[in-house]
């Protein structure tokens, strides 16, 4: 098992090297990562606080993106906020992660009822607009935390994992290697976990970045309309604060363009590391483009 | 079986809707408190009110009122039946107005705004990734590709943003947001409706520049298996003119599986539209949404959200009943 997961390994290490998208996908997104760890050393990031800088000045040498109406110095928020916006992407990506991919392998696995019963829910649940759901719940919650925020998203977000796993498992299930597996006498679970995992591992990973990119869209989305943590400085609510005081009539163009950028930034690397990701999945892709 | 096909289709838009309104039952009760509670710790925090016997019945009162001194599962009931009766209760900002009447209200603008932009960014998107998987196809085409694919991974009203602080803003080309011009009343005249379309340019801009991606990729996508079919190699066998395989032949089997996303993504129109409003102050749906969170008018975000659901509902049932018309081995 464990030589499987490093063969497989090398394989991705090696695609990695030769696939561009995802070295400069990966390039992004490191940069972002070094933004949070890096930044705290250079800028005092109490100034991520309200009232705590003079208010509305333009970038200059001591706040190098200005301040905003709320006496924040913009720099020490986006460092501050950048971190944040990736947790909650990561912490609610995994959570959706993991529970789609458990359910799509038992609904693929099992099959009969328990696949009916999961097909059907994933099914309507894919119906339904995120943003509805998230909407009611957000503004039912008083107290918004960047973990709640995660957990809330992370619960809408397992369906296309399970569906795209319950799809591949079926198939799998039917390879002779796990025929001759069940026919050794190997229990279920040693199927499902020794045969059966290693094969679904790029797809899970896969749709991993899609399910953590989804989220922080979500997460963004929320916080733009103002229903993101109210206590720590995020990327989304950076924007909803400069939206909310008009910034953009007033001129005060480095309180929201800097977030913006970081976002983009944020989003083209998610994209060009799934982009990669699916040609590793599938490799019919690679062809164009 | 073909009834069978349908029933099982009604119903499952019928579970969808239940469940919306179940939701929108519950989740607001999970929270701590209720909504008389809420009020009155508001006014307590104004020092409006400061507590006693007064309160206490004019708390009773209202939860009377509202219903709320009845037993969970009868507030269900009467919930369920008045939301799928479309009865969404009274707006708190807007009141005496109903939560369904202002929807309707700021519907046509949202349909008309995203709904064009839509069928638009679809239509281009589709063409385009046609060319992109057409190997006789003019290289420059492919030189678009990556500009595309970038826009396609940037929400829309971030791009948005951007382009009114460009075209708005600083070069003043295009009015800064709304739907039309402040103080014109509207009416079905020239210069009203060339106004309505000054201000639709930039939202519509930026949905279509961040959409097109998703169409032309999607396209692409199927384009290149439709293109190793038989039927393919043949019709170029016969010495057919390039363009006519490439319409007739390639492209128009290769939008049905397309057609589907374009239903649901007009169905998400509603949903989609919240946020480009928000940055336009384009007075739709999403306007009416953002407002109504800002002012805690919880029945109108309630509403809202289940009209949201309600759209795509609607839209994934026309589809579903359509599609057997469109490719007859659905139904087995």
């Amino acid at each position: 098992m464990i030589e499987t997961f490093l063969r497989r390994g090398k394989a991705a290490g090696i695609y990695i090297l030769r696939s561009p998208k995802l070295l400069l996908g990966l390039v992004l997104l490191t940069s972002l990562l070094l933004l949070g760890l890096v930044g705290p050393q250079f800028v005092d990031v109490e100034n991520a606080r309200p009232i705590s800088v003079p208010t509305n000045r333009p970038p200059s040498a001591e706040f190098p993106l200005g301040t905003d109406s709320g006496g924040r110095d913009v720099l020490a928020v986006i460092i501050v906020g950048t971190p944040q916006t990736l947790r909650m992407g990561l912490l609610a990506g995994i959570v959706g992660v993991v529970l789609g991919t458990s359910l799509g392998l038992i609904a693929g696995y099992y099959g009969g009822t328990l696949d009916m019963i999961i097909s059907t829910v994933t099914d309507t649940m894919l119906t339904i607009p995120p943003l509805a759901i998230l909407l009611v719940v957000a503004a039912s919650v008083r107290s918004m935390s960047v973990e709640n925020m995660a957990l809330i998203i992370a619960l809408l977000s397992w369906m296309f994992p399970a569906r795209t796993i319950r799809a591949q498992v079926l198939s799998l299930r039917e390879q002779p290697y796990v025929h001759m597996a069940r026919l050794a006498g190997l229990s279920d679970i040693r199927i499902i976990f020794e045969e059966i995992m290693p094969n679904i591992l790029p797809l899970a990973a896969a749709s991993f970045v899609g399910a953590t990119s989804g989220a922080i869209l979500a997460g963004i989305g929320l916080e733009v309309l103002g229903l993101g943590p109210q206590r720590t400085p995020t990327l989304g609510m950076t924007i909803y604060w400069a939206q909310l005081y008009s910034a953009l009539i007033r001129g005060l163009w480095w309180w929201w363009l800097p977030p913006i950028l970081v976002l983009i930034v944020l989003f083209v690397g998610l994209f060009l590391v799934s982009a990669a990701m699916d040609e590793f999945v599938n490799p019919r892709l690679r062809r164009t483009g | 079986m073909k009834h069978g096909y349908l029933i099982q289709r009604l119903i499952m838009f019928f579970v969808v809707i239940v469940l919306a309104a179940t939701l929108n039952f519950i989740i607001p009760r999970l929270a701590p408190g209720d909504p008389v509670g809420a009020v009155l710790e508001e006014l307590r925090a104004r020092g409006a009110s400061t507590g006693g016997d007064a309160e206490d019945e004019i708390v009773a009162a209202y939860r009377a009122r509202f219903g709320l001194d009845q037993p969970i599962h009868i507030q269900y009931v009467s919930f369920l039946f008045n939301t799928l009766r479309f009865d969404l209760g009274y707006s708190i900002s807007y009141y005496p107005q109903k939560v369904e009447q202002a929807l309707l209200r700021s519907l046509p603008w949202t349909v008309g705004l995203l709904a064009i932009s839509t069928l638009m960014s679809f239509a281009f998107g589709s063409f385009f990734g046609a060319l992109m998987a057409w190997p006789r196809a003019p290289a420059a085409v492919n030189r678009f590709v990556p500009f595309f694919m970038i826009l396609s991974a940037v929400p829309y009203y971030l791009l948005g943003l951007i382009l009114v602080y460009i075209f708005a803003f600083v070069l003043r080309w295009l009015p800064l947001g709304g739907a039309y011009a402040s103080g014109t009343v509207p009416e079905l005249d020239l210069d009203f409706i060339l106004d309505v379309i000054k201000h639709g340019i930039l939202p519509a801009l930026s949905i279509l520049l961040t959409s097109v991606g998703f169409w032309a990729l999607g396209m692409r996508g199927v384009m290149v298996t439709v293109l190793g079919e038989d039927y393919l190699t043949l019709a170029e066998a016969k010495g057919l003119p390039d363009r006519r395989i490439f319409f007739a032949y390639a492209m128009r089997n290769a939008l049905l599986p397309q057609v589907t996303s374009l239903a649901i993504a007009l169905g998400t129109v509603a949903s989609g539209s919240v946020l480009v409003e928000v940055i336009f102050n384009y007075p739709g749906v999403g306007w009416l949404l953002y407002n109504a969170l800002r002012s805690s008018d919880y029945y109108m975000v309630q509403g809202v959200a289940f009209f949201l659901i309600l759209t795509v509902a609607v839209s994934v049932l026309i589809v579903d009943l359509i599609y057997p018309l469109l490719d007859p081995r659905i139904e087995r």
